[in-house]
């Protein structure tokens, strides 16, 4: 038979991709090595960008992974699983990211917003699947351990000084892009 | 940079945020951090422990997760993680832990187990999950990783947990899991256990998740029969509907698995697939389409086809190439249906489309095209359609050979020929080549065809490339002689000579230059197509026979051993040596072997003697035949000298009858002349003088099969024309294997 028949697993996503709209990589994760070296990985995401961005479904198969995904503006979120693995769980995981984020970036889910809170992302990922294994699929919970909000610091009572660095920041961003 | 900042006090835990969102990002970003690098940052880092801002607290314990790979010395961040462990502060202590078995080391594990121990049995779940990376769902997998390696307390434990329940459908799919795995290593067959029943409970449970897990997990059990499949499919079928692609491409994915080995048991959802082929969700519609096509019966293809013909359009290509090759499968199964296959197919090649898709479509006529006789004539029609408008010249060329081949023997050859001309005016020079070699078919197969052929070749004769012009300069010459055999051999039938060898003797022939043109004769013989030598083991003939490679080098051998007689430079080249006869028995004096090699004009029977007295030393060994038919003994080649248990060869030349074809067989007797000397047994050393001694063999018989060689013709009939009526002959053989005669025929046909 097929790999169906493994010994039952834990580990079910391996990998958490999250591109722009140009299929350029703003968050990865790999929890296995489906693919040994980093530049085989960019040839992955391109070729699952590529056959995911026109069409509006929300699942394939590709290269022998099932691949569930979502688009946000100009994000693309992707949960790479095994061709074998059962695609709900998938999902799960998928729309328990997608939640979290859009709440914690009060669904303002689109690349600006989620650069400017990449902190945000990591921890929200941390708190879903670590190594592979699924921990937590309600984005509540997730958003309440993250405890991570946009500064909700108005921008009156921002000093100047901070307005400048903020404004730098923003510069040093489209310069690292 | 990175250190002055963290150094600073008071830390800034906003600035440092943004740093180590930015260290993250860039090893996210696949930006390679060197050890030092790494390092140096790490140390920094730890002084981030000072601030005690939540988040990041937080990130720092993911940077420790990302860098404990590449930096060096990370243990010494171990205690500020077990702080934070046992601290107070729940939303602190569950990354701590992970960060912490990240980093730990086996140095350091006793030290950690305690703690590990606490966080355990921790109330908040998510600590503890952490703790094992498992809560309920993780302790099941826990426990399950315990007790692999015995069954019954895992048995016990599914029970246990199938009575109690459980909260997370995440749970619920592993527990499904372990119990199929359990199904499927315990029994062969019965499905009365409690362990099949709670998968088969699971199938009403409120989560979809759940209940595919299961469903699927029934599918997957090996000898599974309809009765146990019924209800796991009838849910599949259900979730073929819902509004969630991913759902919908579960069920067509699993479908699609019991369609490969109960395809009756999916018929019932053949209506719900069939509203899948239109699904936006391309995955989803080539999967449903092929598990259609695997489960449909013959009747039900044409409705199918129709579905498919339909949505064709809005497909991209390689899925498209996914359903032809779907429709080429089932065209060998359902051979009646080759009719609206073949309409389907040709609709399909008028649409728009690449090379590869267009390609797999015309691969899969060709191949109706050759395997069925009621087809044939629409699909060369079809094709015939498709070179009008093709721009991939690859596929032009093969059609048109695929014309010249099987056009020119329909009942209506001259409806191709138009086709073919207009290639020759409109195309490229390749295509144009083709077209030309098609049109020489045409003409040389049907007499009544070969004046309009002939002034069609004509025209092309002052072509602009050398290559067409060649070929119709060759064709037209070869047409006008207007002799079967020669259209035969030079038209119809394909070079019969192996291409590796061809090649060699060209290379070899350029290699060391001379006066003679090249000698295609010289070229071993193409003797074996793929689906003869799958016969071999019911074919009497092939069985005699060695594996053909065996045979070939053998034969280079000989070939090698006969160029050394300098008579037999004249004979020609080699056309067949037979297999080695024994003319003696094993243990007698003198064993001798008989090897026929058959040429153009002459017969050379090779002689391998062994002398095996060790008292004798035999000298100009030469073995005499006396023919019973009108053949001529030209000559002998004596060996020279034959000591004991040194083989030695002698060879007798001798000629084919010339005026009499017929006398293909003769029977030889065969007496082995020689000087006999005595010798000393233990010095080897001979007496002056010997005597003459004869010693008489068994018969040798040469037999129509000598003359015989496997040759590939592709155009039997053709090269069954070219052996022409003066050769024909009725005859009854009396064949013990009439199955096999058909192929044999096939192969064999006369030498000279």
């Amino acid at each position: 038979m097929d790999a169906r028949s493994l010994a039952p697993s834990l580990h079910t996503v391996k990998a958490i991709l999250i591109l722009d709209n140009d299929g350029e990589r703003l968050f990865s994760k790999y929890y296995e090595d489906i693919h040994p070296i980093g530049k085989e990985e960019r040839v992955f995401e391109k070729n699952i960008f590529n056959k995911t961005y026109r069409s509006d479904g929300e699942i394939a198969l590709l290269d022998g992974f099932t691949i569930v995904y979502k688009c946000s503006v100009d994000l693309y979120f992707y949960v790479v699983g095994s061709s074998q693995e059962n695609e709900l769980m998938l999902m799960a995981v998928l729309n328990c990211l997608f939640d979290s984020l859009s709440q914690m970036l009060r669904k303002n889910v689109e690349k600006r917003t989620m650069l400017d809170n990449m902190a945000g992302v990591f921890l929200a990922v941390d708190e879903i699947v670590d190594g592979g294994v699924i921990l937590e699929s309600d984005p509540q919970e997730v958003t309440q351990r993250v405890g991570l909000k946009v500064e909700e610091t108005a921008l009156t009572e921002q000093t100047m000084s901070q307005v400048l660095q903020t404004a730098k920041e923003q510069i040093k961003w489209s310069l690292l892009k | 940079v990175l250190t002055r900042l963290f150094n600073e006090t008071p830390i800034n835990p906003r600035k440092c945020l943004h740093i180590l969102t930015k260290v993250l990002y860039l090893i996210n970003r696949g930006e390679h951090l060197g050890t030092a690098e790494a390092t140096g940052a790490f140390f920094a880092m730890t002084k981030l422990f000072q601030s005690n801002d939540p988040t990041l607290r937080r990130m720092c314990y993911l940077t420790i997760k990302e860098m404990a790979t590449i930096a060096e010395d990370v243990i010494i961040v171990t205690s500020s993680l077990t702080k934070d462990m046992t601290g107070k502060e729940d939303p602190y202590r569950g990354p701590a832990i992970r960060a912490l078995c990240k980093i730990t080391d086996t140095m350091m594990l006793q030290g950690i187990e305690r703690y590990m121990k606490q966080a355990i049995v921790d109330k908040v779940p998510s600590v503890s999950s952490s703790a094992l990376v498992s809560s309920l769902y993780h302790a099941l997998g826990l426990l399950f990783h315990i007790r692999k390696n015995d069954p019954n307390a895992v048995s016990k434990m599914v029970a246990k947990f199938t009575h109690h329940g459980m909260k997370s459908p995440f749970a619920y799919c592993l527990l499904i899991r372990i119990a199929s795995q359990l199904l499927q290593d315990e029994q062969g067959g019965r499905y009365e256990s409690p362990l099949f029943d709670f998968i088969e409970r699971c199938l009403r449970n409120k989560h979809e998740m759940v209940v595919y897990e299961a469903a699927s997990a029934i599918v997957h059990l090996p000898n599974c029969t309809t009765k146990e499949l019924a209800p796991a499919v009838s849910v599949l079928q259900l979730f073929c509907s819902s509004p969630k692609a991913a759902l919908r491409y579960a069920a067509v994915r699993t479908l699609n698995k019991v369609s490969m080995k109960h395809p009756s048991a999916v018929t019932a959802c053949n209506l719900d697939l069939e509203n899948l082929i239109t699904d936006s969700n391309r995955s989803i519609a080539t999967l449903a389409i092929t598990t259609l096509l695997k489960t449909g019966s013959e009747g039900s293809i044409d409705r199918l086809m129709k579905q498919i013909s339909s949505f064709m359009s809005e497909i991209s290509d390689e899925f498209k190439v996914v359903v032809v090759q779907a429709i080429s499968a089932l065209c060998q199964k359902y051979p009646r249906k080759h009719p609206v296959m073949m309409n389907f197919l040709s609709s399909m090649l008028r649409d728009e489309g690449g090379f590869e898709y267009k390609r797999a479509i015309v691969d899969c006529i060709i191949s109706i095209v050759e395997e069925s006789t009621d087809s044939k004539e629409p699909g060369l029609a079809h094709l015939c359609e498709f070179i009008e408008d093709c721009e991939h010249t690859v596929l032009a060329t093969r059609i048109l050979h695929l014309l010249g081949r099987e056009g020119s023997r329909t009942p209506n050859p001259a409806k191709y020929i138009r086709f073919i001309y207009n290639r020759v005016i409109l195309e490229n020079e390749a295509v144009r080549a083709a077209a030309v070699s098609a049109l020489a078919k045409f003409g040389a197969q049907n007499e009544e065809l070969l004046p309009s052929i002939l002034v069609l070749l004509q025209r092309c004769i002052m072509d602009e490339d050398d290559e067409v012009r060649d070929r119709v300069t060759f064709y037209l010459h070869i047409l006008q002689q207007r002799q079967k055999v020669l259209n035969a051999a030079y038209i119809l039938n394909a070079l019969s000579v192996s291409i590796p060898g061809l090649e060699r003797s060209l290379h070899q022939y350029t290699m060391e230059p001379s006066e003679k043109p090249f000698d295609m004769k010289s070229v071993p013989l193409a003797t074996a197509l793929l689906p003869e030598q799958k016969t071999m083991g019911t074919n009497p003939l092939a069985m005699t026979k060695q594996p053909e490679k065996v045979v070939a080098s053998r034969q280079e051998i000989f070939q090698e051993q006969l160029a050394a007689i300098p008579e037999l430079q004249a004979f020609g080249p080699l056309f067949k040596s037979s297999a080695a006869a024994q003319l003696t028995e094993s243990e007698t004096e003198y064993v001798v072997r008989c090897v026929r090699h058959t040429f153009r004009q002459h017969l050379v029977f090779q002689f391998d003697c062994t002398n095996t007295l060790n008292d004798q030393i035999l000298e100009r060994v030469l073995v005499q035949m006396e023919p019973s038919e009108a053949y001529e003994v030209i000559s002998y080649q004596p060996a020279a000298s034959l000591s004991y248990n040194q083989p030695g060869v002698t060879y007798t030349l001798v000629a084919l009858p010339e005026n009499d074809p017929s006398s293909v067989s003769c029977t030889f007797s065969c007496t082995m002349k020689f000087v006999v000397k005595d010798c000393d047994p233990n010095t080897g050393i001979a007496d002056d003088d010997g005597y003459n001694d004869e010693y008489v063999l068994e018969d040798v018989e040469v037999t129509l099969a000598d003359h015989m060689q496997k040759v590939v013709k592709p155009n039997f009939s053709a090269a069954w024309e070219e052996v022409g009526d003066e050769f024909e002959r009725e005859d009854t053989f009396a064949l013990t294997t009439t199955k096999t005669i058909d192929g044999e025929l096939v192969f064999i046909s006369v030498a000279s």
